[in-house]
């Protein structure tokens, strides 16, 4: 078993669900409708023949008109892996969180969150995990304006050029 | 006749604020505290073979027992808060060594958004020992060039509790 035939078992069981197998790409991919990851992910962990035990990946990507999230799944068992992707409108991104299937979940759906602002619905514990609890916005979004000043704290600093060009 | 003269050759004279500034310099107590890679270098200048204890620094792991605070990392707007805070808990008088070139200006990251680009804007500065990460050699140098500006400070000319010259003490 490897990826592309996984993929292709996956759109047997699951049919319009699974809404693209991108075979061309240097890593193949599937896109998975939001509605279904949590489902689709059991699945592939439960089923004997995938036995994909480990979540090794969750990522979140801003591409200006969506954003996505990816999981990298991998099977020890097995030694290969998977990877699933779900698109999600800007405003407000929500899917469920995939705490249920893999409980490693859990920190990386807070640095999602904290870092993209997409919202897992049913997370146990959504807060920010990196940023300060009282950082303005999610700052990989490609449209986040850094703050000129935190708590006090220029961000701004005039570069040392400058100042030397000017005693010239 | 000069006093000097009609002492035994093993008493030595000198003056008050040189024997404090002589008793403070040689007790620098520095703060077990380092935020990045930098903290490796700091490790390795008190471990044996570069032995900064050599010049009476020793770390102390609370900050209400530090004179020193040794600045040595990236420095996030997120710990800035908490390194103001660890500072306003050193008693006076104190002294920052800003080590690294992450603490001294931002370094590599002062473009990124978590970054406070230089621990200045936090705090006031004594020494500033540049290099990414210096080594055990260079942060022992700048140990010494704060003993310096410890023994040029008058203590007993000081007003409103600072000294006449020297370091800045800010409350």
């Amino acid at each position: 078993m490897d990826a592309l035939a996984t993929y292709q078992r996956v759109k047997e069981r699951f049919g319009d669900r699974i809404l693209e197998i991108n075979e061309k790409a240097h890593d193949p991919f599937v896109v998975v409708e939001p509605s279904a990851i949590v489902e689709v992910c059991r699945f592939l962990r439960d089923d004997p023949e995938f036995a994909m035990n480990c979540l090794s990946n969750q990522i979140g990507v801003d591409y200006k008109d969506r954003i996505e999230v990816v999981y990298e799944l991998y099977s020890y068992s097995k030694r290969y892996g998977v990877t699933l992707k779900v698109k999600l409108p800007r405003d407000n991104p929500s899917v469920a969180t995939m705490e249920t299937v893999w409980k490693s979940a859990n920190w990386m759906e807070r640095e999602i969150f904290d870092l993209i602002g997409v919202t897992f619905e049913g997370h146990s514990d959504l807060r920010r995990i990196l940023m300060p609890e009282d950082w303005p916005g999610h700052p990989q979004r490609k449209d986040f304006v850094e703050p000129m000043e935190y708590h006090g704290i220029s961000t701004v600093r005039e570069s040392p050029i400058i100042r030397l060009e000017a005693k010239k | 006749m000069p006093l000097l003269n009609t002492l035994p050759d093993y008493v030595l004279t000198t003056k008050t604020d040189e024997l404090i500034n002589w008793m403070r310099k040689s007790s620098i107590w520095y703060m077990l505290f380092g935020l990045a890679c930098c903290a490796i270098e700091l490790m390795h200048t008190g471990g044996p073979r570069a032995d900064i204890e050599r010049f009476g620094a020793t770390p102390r792991a609370s900050a209400r027992q530090s004179d020193l605070m040794i600045v040595a990392g990236t420095l996030t707007l997120k710990m800035a808060l908490r390194t103001r805070l660890l500072y306003d808990q050193m008693p006076d008088p104190k002294y920052v060594i800003s080590m690294g070139s992450c603490s001294n200006c931002g370094g590599l990251f002062q473009l990124a958004y978590s970054v406070c680009d230089g621990v200045d804007k936090i705090l006031p500065v004594d020494v500033y020992v540049p290099g990414c990460p210096p080594r055990p050699e260079a942060l022992t140098e700048g140990l010494l060039k704060l003993q310096e500006k410890i023994m040029n400070e008058r203590w007993l000319t000081r007003a409103n509790g600072k000294p006449a010259n020297g370091a800045v003490l800010e409350a």
